[in-house]
């Protein structure tokens, strides 16, 4: 977290005030909200109206889709298909999949290429001759694990021909890149503060005010009736502060990080010829590296770098914490072992140059290690595309 | 020593590793995930490797200050130990599941992999002692001998107990349990996991039923040849056996008719009086040792279940089986069990039991 993003936060913790109470100390907290709604639609490109706070991307995310799906179902009763990415973060593939299993929508995943880049050409042929019945389209700006970034602005013009509502994930963009809401032509986008140096637990719906959502939780309204609860003052204060300095100093943070991620790159390939660097050359976060170590498993690796104070990550952990093989590289087209052989490592705006350094060091006997404890049977993790 | 320590979730584990921490170990901490469907909580004793019980080895990691991950290890779980004890019944034996979990996950995929990763040895809560002996190191029974668990452990080979730590073996459980109290750890109060753990209701008929496809047959009489009832699927029978045997055609002595062989090649269940059960000889297959070889014709203690008397006997090597004559009659051995071979509180080693049999002597 900035440390300006701390103390904006503790700060506020012993000021009475519910934003939505009437007296002066309701008024008081109300006025920082507003404040501070209106700092995240002017980082984000939007209107400040249209900047609905949430408890975090997970739940933003899930009034998007639920919301706009029961929505457009209620209005246009054939509209029941979702159409999502295949690369998708968990916190849209479960609430995509508990529409399918309890709510009697169904889904079309939209394939990724080699290189977890979801196209047009993609999406279209995800929407195929008929999108009478697709209720919204789902599709992140930016994957989380091996950090390809799609073109949204695209992909937009392609739900715009057929008049479908879009949804975008962008949690993991705004601290890496520029983003303009109403550029983008989306009709909804999650953000959430613990990715741009804020705090957890917060986060934000960008949604247009033609935008309708059943809301998910009832109880107030107070947020446009989309999300009720009593709204957080301190940490939507810090959230705001933290994505305001986010941006001021993006262009540094960029070109700095670029250059350490760079060298990490180059450095992991030189160690380990046989990696495979996964994700976008291109179009890619400039924080993220993903690799490949064919032969060793990743949470080997992981175990064994945490042992040296190198801490990366391996895909995804299931809720008993149990690694399964990455979905994201699965919907790449990597085998069950290869999905399996994978680490990820981020920097942030702190990462310092003696971080990777130290990751350079632990690396080779890390990789030797973890090759001589081999592969263990592969699980019968479920297959998604 | 760089240990790697097995946590369930429970109290046995956890205090082991708290032990071994104290011992000035660096330790780090793993929970084996066997279930591929892990349930949210059990209930009661049945029942592992539910996310609750993953959380609960976290935080007993966590006080302890060691470095906590989980292995899926779910695939092997179900090849090697339920796919096994499905085929092992489906043949006609009564297999134990613990003691193949021991064989081939914990002691085997567990120990290989903490190897390869630089460990030097593998904790866990089982309630056994290590000793070093002049061959080298020995495993002997623990000290509390309700908590004995050196039976399940008896399939270990001398190079696995040399990279094996027992720290709860020269305790009771009353005081492993106090301990736990007195450490803070918050399972203390937890129950002690029973029966087999993949199938958590504790019906295992039921569940090899679901697993097993039942064809009704005859049971028969092994005396007379004559059919005194029917089943409803033989591998649910096990010798030994008495309860749900339906007999509607009381024999004419009055004795009541026991399970003395599963036939099922030919779906029969044999049944006959308690005295066929006796046996005195033990054919074994499959050996595996925990130390040197024993002389042909040792004296010997055998043990043929988790919690039963050790039985005085003689060892003999034959070409392919082993040979082990009791001193006493045995009521009730099926194939498939596995005899674990004691020199005094010293396991020797064990077989599965593939033949038992009345000597012609007795």
């Amino acid at each position: 977290m900035y440390p300006e993003a701390v103390a904006a936060m503790t700060n506020l913790l012993a000021q009475p005030g519910n934003p939505s109470s009437l007296h002066a100390s309701g008024r008081r907290a109300r006025r920082l909200v507003e404040e501070s709604r209106e700092k995240v639609a002017k980082a984000l490109g939007s209107r400040s109206a249209e900047v609905v706070f949430t408890a975090g991307g997970t739940e933003a995310n899930n009034i998007a889709v639920k919301g706009i799906a029961w929505d457009q179902r209620k209005k246009e009763p054939q509209r029941t298909r979702i159409i999502a990415g295949s690369t998708e973060h968990h916190a849209i593939l479960d609430p995509v999949e508990w529409l399918v299993e309890s709510e009697g929508f169904s889904v079309t995943w939209v394939k990724s290429d080699t290189y977890g880049l979801i196209t047009p050409d993609a999406l279209r042929e995800a929407i195929g001759p008929d999108s009478s019945d697709v209720a919204v389209i789902t599709i992140m700006l930016a994957n989380n694990e091996v950090g390809t970034v799609n073109d949204i602005i695209a992909l937009t013009a392609v739900a715009r021909e057929h008049g479908i509502r879009f949804h975008t994930d962008a949690v993991q963009a705004p601290a890496w890149l520029e983003l303009n809401f109403a550029d983008l032509g989306v009709c909804a986008m999650t953000v959430s503060a613990h990715k741009v140096g804020g705090p957890h637990g917060i986060g934000a719906l960008v949604i247009s005010r033609d935008c309708h959502v059943t809301p998910l939780i009832h109880g107030g309204g107070q947020e446009r009736d989309v999300r009720s609860g009593t709204l957080d003052t301190p940490a939507i204060v810090s959230f705001a502060t933290a994505l305001e300095i986010s941006k001021a100093r993006r262009t540094e943070t960029v070109a700095r990080v670029r250059i350490m991620r760079d060298d990490l790159v180059r450095r992991v390939q030189e160690i380990a010829p046989e990696a495979i660097y996964n994700g976008s050359i291109e179009s890619r976060l400039v924080n993220n590296a993903h690799f490949t170590f064919p032969g060793c498993l990743g949470d080997s690796l992981l175990m064994l770098l945490d042992a040296q104070g190198v801490e990366c990550s391996v895909g995804s952990a299931c809720n008993a914490g149990v690694p399964q093989p990455s979905h994201v590289l699965l919907a790449m087209g990597a085998d069950r072992d290869a999905a399996r052989s994978t680490l990820r490592f981020t920097l942030g705006h702190s990462t310092t140059q003696t971080d990777i350094d130290a990751l350079i060091v632990a690396l080779p006997s890390a990789i030797d290690r973890a090759k001589r404890a081999g592969m263990p049977t592969l699980t019968s993790a479920p297959v998604r595309v | 020593m760089k240990v790697l320590a097995a946590l369930s979730g429970g109290v046995d584990s956890a205090v082991a590793a708290a032990r071994a921490v104290d011992a000035g170990h660096d330790v780090t901490a793993v929970h084996l995930a066997l279930s591929r469907n892990p349930q949210s909580h059990r209930t009661g004793a049945r029942g592992c490797c539910t996310i609750e019980d993953s959380n609960d080895a976290f935080r007993a990691a966590d006080m302890l200050g060691a470095p906590f991950y989980v292995w899926d290890l779910s695939s092997e779980f179900q090849e090697k130990v339920i796919e096994d004890f499905i085929s092992e019944y489906a043949a006609g034996r009564t297999p134990n599941p613990c003691l193949r979990c021991n064989e081939s996950i914990k002691f085997e995929a567990v120990l290989d992999r903490a190897m390869a990763l630089g460990f030097d040895s593998v904790c866990t809560g089982h309630y056994a002692q290590i000793f070093s002996g002049p061959n080298g190191p020995e495993l002997h029974r623990a000290i509390d001998p309700l908590k004995d668990q050196s039976y399940v452990l008896g399939v270990l080979t001398e190079e696995q107990i040399a990279h094996s730590m027992f720290p709860l073996g020269d305790s009771t459980k009353v005081e492993v349990r106090a301990e736990a109290d007195r450490r803070g750890i918050l399972v203390a109060a937890k129950p002690d996991s029973h029966d087999i753990c993949f199938i958590p209701d504790g019906d295992t008929a039921g569940w090899l039923s679901r697993q097993i496809e039942s064809v009704p047959g005859e049971v028969i009489d092994v005396e007379t040849g004559n059919k005194v009832g029917t089943h409803a699927g033989a591998h649910a029978f096990t010798v030994g056996q008495r309860r749900g045997l339906a007999l509607g055609n009381p024999t004419g002595d009055g004795e009541r008719r026991y399970v003395v062989d599963v036939d099922v090649k030919n779906n029969l269940v044999m049944v006959g009086p308690p005295v066929l059960l006796d046996i005195d000889v033990i054919e074994a297959i499959k050996p595996r040792w925990a130390g040197p070889l024993p002389s042909n014709g040792q004296s010997i203690h055998v043990q043929i279940r988790a919690h039963g008397d050790a039985l005085p006997a003689t060892v003999h090597f034959g070409e392919d089986l082993i040979t082990i004559q009791l001193e006493e009659h045995l009521r009730g051995l099926a194939a498939g069990q596995a005899a674990v071979m004691y020199d005094g509180t010293r396991v020797i080693g064990s077989a599965t039991v593939s033949r038992s049999r009345r000597s012609a002597t007795v």
